[in-house]
């Protein structure tokens, strides 16, 4: 019984299990942190059943990834966007998250009824929900058709991917839930979209035309590129890294619009490549993310506030999160030898190969968007400079980071595992790649049993580029060998006395922590370079007590949300222009009900006669 | 092998920062220092004391050994012996780059460490310049290894012909290595105006021994960046032959190095500092160029 069920309704191919891995793999920490992260927040039946909605809300996600037919697939999609609702509104009391989980929802459903009507499109075709049957049918499906379906699949899963301008509820939703929830919201939440575009658009659609790959790449790019400059903009921790994890959705999206793009070029290894580039992004953003999340969960939970301006010089206080979150940080600003950085590398790579083999100017559009990945990252590492350096060092800015304490026990034992997962995935890319490689192939249907691929010598059987290499475990070796002789020299060599003294302070004497660099300083220079996107304003009032003397003096610096203002705004008051308008047809008169429904009936049987 | 280079490296690194300066005061007529005041500069900051901020956390302490280290791995990744295989496997050009933002990242956050205003100014300042000069960069890459066909750095090594689009390449690469080393008119070596200066901001806190290893890792950096230009645009294959014919290529070797250091000697004298928002622009005049070699490359020239 179990076994048919099993067979009629679940499909576990390596892509299947590869998003599981990931599940687990976040959620299991995510989980251990809870315990003692609930402790004290909330009361004992609260705390209860916020562990219930966790594990609906894990249990959901797998089996979103795992089923094989479309009816499935919405219940437990919907299940999982309820759940999510829940957790995001789990502050009750907290005016922000009633508001953001409204938002949350809204956009969910809209995203999901794109996605409703793509299911109804395919079964139209198909006449069965099962994957494996829409996918025949699809081979036989006339391409406008298919371009229809997958732009809804696009918009459906792009709103909850967070791709730019759909991201809008992220930055809302993303930091009001509890912080292990943010971190499987992160992590896990938003890759279960990208799973739906792997799984329905190259899986099920399969891939013909070539403005596909080239519509989801200059989405990605513009994803990333907007995530990572509000990110830039942020001074609440995790606005932060809901921001940048649109960036890192951007990312992902790279790889696998890449590889839809050499689907239809025909240059199928590289097609695998590059989504075994987007693949261990998306497994390591999943690992950062969840880590960086849970770390500024640490910082809320010991300060009591998510404002970087109030914080600074935890690195003392805290010192375990405080390596917890440079670990994460220096993932996601790519550096090596990290998991971000091999990632990145592969994407960056795959452009390049990309570029290398295909003609004339979509070299030059590659090489643009490989510019652009660039640039992203650039922005990313200063993001995480910011967010580092204002958390962590230099001396407490307020009193609530003055009587922080280390996280405790569980909470560490999340984040260290996490932690340890980033230098893993660093050094053990070889590995992962060799396993990500099956995972591909089998999404994309392309045998790659004739193609042999090492990352310290990257190659491919049929050349189609001169070798290249990358070694993260050699690099790491180098890196740390270096560091031990930089520190013999110092040690050895030279005057080895070293004095404790005061930061110089241009002999004024009282550097206090109000001298200390902000955030929203930090961030200037790119306010104004991007100024163009940002459009920056800013508010200064100056109460005099006499024309010489100026008693006080406030300044507040803001950005101008682009998308909500000409985008949401505008269409909000037109839907509520709309309402309004249409409550004319509701006078209160049960008759004209009545009426209303008889005028329904006959069109309706009209409609069924004629169609 | 291996180590031979990285001694090299270290030995020639600091004379071309040498080179610049004596350049630079010629071209002013000014009686200024000697060639060697590099390695002096190094010897007397070796035989200071030094002097850490209270403030300071294990980061300060720590980033100057990430970033000398990142430089020497990154002064392992070019090759200089050997170019058709790589002595080690280690990384490509991308690697490189990520290499040398991975010191870059520990010397901004060290900046910050301190809690001076100065230090924060820098690092900001270093990670707004750094991000914009990330795309150009790739962009090079891109037009270097479309014609190359590889992002190996050891695909450009040796001898090869010189087409215009490596000359266009290189001539974008100079346009960021002016950022990356931190010369006019992006940033300004010489100052310790708290206006003007981006990098040296970065590393005031720096004494002692610390600074010591954070200019050297300064000098190798540029070493490399000066070496990939003149890799590029002159290129030399390996010495043969006998005792004269090596001691003249191994001046041609030194030549063409200098040459690059001769170029930014000029700039530097001849061009006023950029204000920091103008930097976008040159910045972004460097990834037009970058966009120029890839047409190039495309078009086979």
């Amino acid at each position: 019984m179990l076994n048919l069920l099993i067979e009629r309704f679940f499909l576990f191919d390596p892509l299947a299990l590869f998003f599981l891995v990931v599940i687990f793999i976040i959620s299991l920490p995510s989980f251990i942190y809870s315990f003692s992260y609930l402790k004290g927040e909330y009361p004992a039946f609260k705390i209860f059943s916020a562990q219930i909605l966790l594990f609906v809300f894990v249990l959901s996600m797998a089996f979103v990834v795992s089923v094989s037919n479309c009816l499935v697939f919405l219940i437990f999609w919907e299940i999982m966007s309820l759940v999510s609702y829940f957790l995001v509104v789990f502050d009750t009391n907290n005016e922000r998250s009633i508001k953001a989980g409204l938002v949350y929802i809204v956009m969910t459903h809209i995203g999901t009824a794109f996605i409703i009507a793509a299911f109804m499109i395919l079964y139209n075709h198909a006449h069965s929900f099962d994957f494996i049957a829409i996918k025949n049918a699809c081979s036989v499906m006339p391409q406008r058709t298919k371009d229809i379906v997958f732009l809804l699949f696009l918009i459906g899963f792009g709103t909850k991917a967070g791709i730019v301008p759909l991201h809008i509820w992220l930055p809302y939703a993303h930091p009001q839930a509890p912080s292990h929830i943010s971190s499987i919201m992160s992590g896990v939440m938003i890759k279960t979209a990208i799973y739906g575009i792997i799984r329905f658009v190259i899986f099920i659609l399969g891939i013909n035309t070539s403005w596909w790959g080239i519509l989801v790449l200059i989405l990605a790019t513009i994803t990333s590129l907007v995530g990572i400059i509000y990110a830039l903009m942020e001074r609440d921790i995790k606005r932060l890294l809901a921001y940048s994890s649109v960036e890192n959705i951007g990312i992902i999206l790279s790889g696998v619009g890449l590889a839809m793009y050499f689907i239809s070029l025909n240059l199928s290894y590289l097609a695998v490549f590059s989504l075994i580039a987007g693949l261990y992004h998306l497994i390591n953003h999943a690992i950062f993310k969840g880590l960086l999340f849970l770390c500024a969960g640490s910082v809320y939970k010991a300060t009591g506030t998510r404002d970087m301006e109030k914080l600074g010089g935890l690195i003392k206080k805290m010192p375990h999160t405080a390596v917890y979150f440079l670990l994460g940080a220096m993932a996601i600003s790519a550096l090596p030898p990290l998991n971000g950085f091999v990632s990145e590398w592969l994407t960056l790579q795959a452009f390049f190969l990309g570029a290398f083999n295909a003609i004339g100017g979509s070299k030059i559009f590659l090489g643009i968007c490989a510019a652009m990945l660039a640039l992203t990252s650039g922005l990313a590492v200063a993001c995480f400079v910011k967010a580092f350096g204002i958390i962590f060092l230099a001396k407490p800015r307020s009193h609530y980071a003055e009587s922080a304490k280390e996280a405790a026990l569980p909470m560490r034992i999340g984040m260290l595992i996490l932690a340890v997962f980033t230098v893993i995935f660093g050094l053990a890319a070889a590995l992962v790649i060799k396993s990500l490689s099956g995972v591909s192939s089998s999404a994309l249907g392309i045998d790659i049993s004739n193609m042999s691929f090492f990352l310290n010598s990257l190659r491919f059987a049929p050349q189609i580029a001169k070798n290249t290499y990358l070694s993260t475990p050699l690099l790491a070796l180098l890196l740390v060998l270096f560091s031990v002789i930089g520190f013999v020299i110092y040690r050895v060599f030279g005057n080895r006395r070293a004095v404790i003294y005061k930061t110089w302070d241009c002999g004024y004497y009282k550097l206090g922590p109000r001298n200390e660099y902000t955030a929203t300083a930090f961030s200037k220079p790119f306010r104004i370079a991007f100024s163009f996107f940002l459009l920056p304003y800013r508010k200064t009032q100056k109460i005099r007590e006499s024309f010489y003397h100026i008693k006080s003096f406030t300044y507040e610096t803001h950005t101008t949300k682009v998308f909500k203002k000409y985008i949401y705004n505008p269409l909000f008051a037109f839907m509520l222009k709309l309402a309004k308008s249409m409550r004319k047809m509701q006078p209160g008169s049960i008759h004209l009900y009545l009426g209303y429904i008889f005028i329904t009936l006959v069109l309706l049987i009209i409609f069924m006669e004629r169609f | 092998m291996i180590i031979l280079q990285i001694i090299l490296f270290i030995l020639i690194a600091p004379l071309l920062s040498g080179l610049i300066t004596v350049i630079k005061n010629y071209l002013r007529m000014r009686k200024g220092q000697s060639i060697l005041q590099p390695y002096y500069n190094l010897v007397k900051f070796f035989y200071k004391d030094e002097v850490i901020s209270e403030t300071a956390s294990w980061i300060f302490r720590v980033a100057p050994f990430i970033v000398f280290s990142s430089a020497l791995v990154a002064s392992m990744l070019v090759p200089v012996f050997i170019f058709n295989r790589p002595i080690l496997p280690v990384g490509d050009f991308i690697a490189l780059v990520f290499i040398f933002t991975l010191g870059r990242f520990f010397l901004a956050l060290a900046a910050l460490d301190t809690g001076s205003s100065f230090g924060g100014m820098g690092s900001s300042r270093e990670m707004f310049i750094a991000s914009f000069v990330e795309p150009a960069l790739c962009m090079v890459i891109f037009a270097i290894s479309l014609q190359f066909g590889s992002t190996d750095i050891t695909a450009f090594s040796g001898l090869h012909p010189i087409t215009v689009s490596s000359v266009v390449a290189a001539l974008a690469l100079f346009l960021l290595v002016i950022a990356e080393t931190s010369r006019i008119p992006i940033d300004n070596q010489e100052t310790h105006l708290e206006l003007t200066m981006v990098h040296e901001a970065m590393v005031l806190e720096y004494s002692g021994r610390s600074l010591a290893l954070i200019e050297l890792a300064a000098y190798l950096k540029q070493m490399i960046f000066f070496f990939l230009i003149a890799q590029l645009i002159f290129p030399i294959g390996l010495p043969l032959g006998n005792f004269v014919q090596v001691f003249l290529w191994s001046l041609w070797f030194i030549a063409r190095i200098a040459v690059i250091a001769i170029a930014v000697a000029v700039v530097e004298v001849n061009l006023a500092k950029l204000r920091l928002f103008r930097v976008a622009d040159f910045l972004g005049f460097a990834f037009v160029l970058g966009i120029i070699a890839v047409v190039c490359s495309i078009l086979g020239a």
